[in-house]
């Protein structure tokens, strides 16, 4: 029994549909538990007042944001590598989530400058960075959606993932190389996990965990939609054929 | 391979091919900017350094849907593909010619034309050298951008969205030479930072421009 | 939601946004996963 054995669409199908609800139901319910617990069982802080709570939901989308890339760059190696099907609809499964988590990320954090930095937009090299991962998400989704071809869809998304993380990381060093350059140090200190107290760290833990949960169960869910429409679509070409 | 180049590099310089077009596109930008923003020196010359770049930046995007889109038309893509040279050799001839044809006459009339920017005169050197060694990183990832699109009939537009975040390193370390040139800073850092994105660009990604031919071509 | 102090439009905004956004996402894969089972079912399969 290795993890190769998923690697066929029909055993994946039966195996992720059996997971599936409990995937769901950790997520809704870790997910359920750190926001609650978050929005209205935590002190302010002494010095953001309630504007804190933003957390909740800001560190766990950006964490997923750079995280579903990961996992697209896994997934693109793999399909390169060993030719699994499942694996390259996943890495194509994946890239929405990672883009709208990237928004949110992008979104709870021009909410929350406002009223800490006095400024929705700081070109920091932290909220650069994601910015430019936002762009590279963009164009990852557009190349799936631009090519008919399955397979070379695939293949080509693959090897863009793979040009597209080395550019990511050099672009990452660039814009802190770059912001340094400007600002000569007088940087925003985001670290939020180094200095959070235990109140906030609590919830925050359980909130990233349902987040997590909530990406596997999505990526299962629409890897499942693709496959069954990569055979809706050869159900079509025979019926043509015949 | 040399005649590969020659072939291509014939090729741009006919009428239609694209030579000019980059350099018009850089000059008029260089026009339009000081219409947008005013025309007082003191206020062009501290953007003068990116928007150079930037103008060289776009003007290299230009010409880049052509660059294989035409030899798979006519189907010299397949020769090349079943040619005696690597695909590999191919993908940095191409990216060569392209150099050759929009990377170098930029870094040759940027230095005239950051005098309409009221550019600081000590910058010059520096604008033009930084261009020297930061298009030939902008043509071969475009090269590899073009390869990625070129069996789509509406790819430019995905070819910008595809290329030009690519283009981030390459554009800050570029700009930021030119930025600490017009300042007087030492500008060895970025510098060095340019030329190794080059180079690994020059190294690594014909690699990558030849695996997405051949998915392509199958 | 006076609790909230000043800052409970941004912490509202910031949460509304989110579940719009997160929850737009699900509704999208759950809708186009039932989409292709019932298509899929409709083949005999």
């Amino acid at each position: 029994m290795s993890i190769w054995e998923y690697a066929n669409p029909r055993r994946f199908m039966a195996a992720s549909g059996a997971v599936q609800p409990y995937v769901w139901g950790l997520a809704i319910l870790l997910c359920a538990t750190g926001l609650i617990w978050g929005f209205f069982f935590t002190p302010e802080d002494f010095r953001m007042g309630h504007s804190v709570k933003i957390i909740y939901i800001h560190v766990p989308s950006a964490f997923l944001a750079i995280n579903a890339w990961f996992m697209m760059l896994v997934a693109s190696l793999i399909w390169l590598i060993r030719r699994h099907h499942v694996s390259a609809l996943a890495a194509r499964a994946a890239a929405p989530i990672g883009l709208i988590m990237t928004a949110v990320a992008l979104i709870t954090g021009a909410i929350w400058g406002k009223p800490m930095w006095g400024t929705y937009w700081e070109w920091d090299p932290r909220l650069t960075s994601f910015l430019i991962l936002f762009l590279f998400y963009l164009g990852y989704v557009a190349l799936w959606s631009a090519i008919e071809q399955q397979d070379q869809a695939a293949d080509l998304t693959s090897i863009l993932c793979l040009v597209g993380t080395v550019f990511a990381v050099l672009s990452r060093y660039a814009a802190q190389f770059w912001n340094q350059g400007l600002h000569q140090g007088a940087s925003l200190s985001l670290d939020a996990e180094e200095n959070v107290a235990d109140v906030f760290w609590i919830p925050l833990v359980i909130t990233l965990a349902g987040f997590v949960f909530l990406f596997v169960a999505l990526v299962l869910l629409r890897t499942r939609t693709e496959i069954r429409r990569r055979r809706l679509h050869a159900i079509s070409l025979k019926e043509r054929l015949a | 391979m040399l005649a590969l180049l020659q072939r291509d590099l014939r090729l741009a310089l006919r009428a239609g091919g694209g030579f000019g077009l980059g350099l018009a596109f850089f000059l008029i930008l260089a026009t339009l900017v000081p219409l947008a923003v005013g025309p007082q020196p003191d206020r062009l010359a501290p953007i003068a350094p990116g928007i150079l770049w930037l103008g060289a930046l776009l003007a290299c995007l230009l010409s880049l849907d052509r660059l294989w889109a035409l030899d798979a038309e006519d189907g010299s893509l397949d020769l090349l593909a079943t040619a005696p040279v690597p695909l590999e050799g191919a993908a940095t001839v191409k990216a060569l010619a392209h150099w050759i044809t929009t990377g170098l006459p930029l870094a040759v009339i940027a230095a005239p034309l950051s005098l309409l920017l009221f550019l600081p005169g000590p910058a010059l050197p520096w604008l033009a050298l930084s261009l020297l060694l930061g298009t030939p990183a902008l043509s071969w990832i475009g090269t590899f951008g073009a390869a990625l699109t070129v069996g789509l009939k509406r790819g430019s537009l995905l070819l910008s969205l595809l290329v030009l975040p690519l283009y981030v390193p390459t554009l800050v370390f570029g700009a930021e030479v030119v930025r600490r040139g017009a300042e007087g800073l030492p500008v060895a850092t970025p510098l060095a930072l340019l030329a190794g994105i080059t180079l690994g660009c020059i190294a690594l990604l014909p690699f990558a421009s030849a695996a997405a031919l051949r998915v392509n071509l199958r | 939601m006076s609790w909230l102090g000043k800052y409970a439009f941004d912490i509202l905004l910031a949460y509304g946004l989110t579940a719009l956004l997160i929850g737009g996402l699900i509704l999208q894969s759950v809708l186009a996963a039932r989409a292709a089972r019932r298509q899929l079912e409709e083949r005999g399969e």
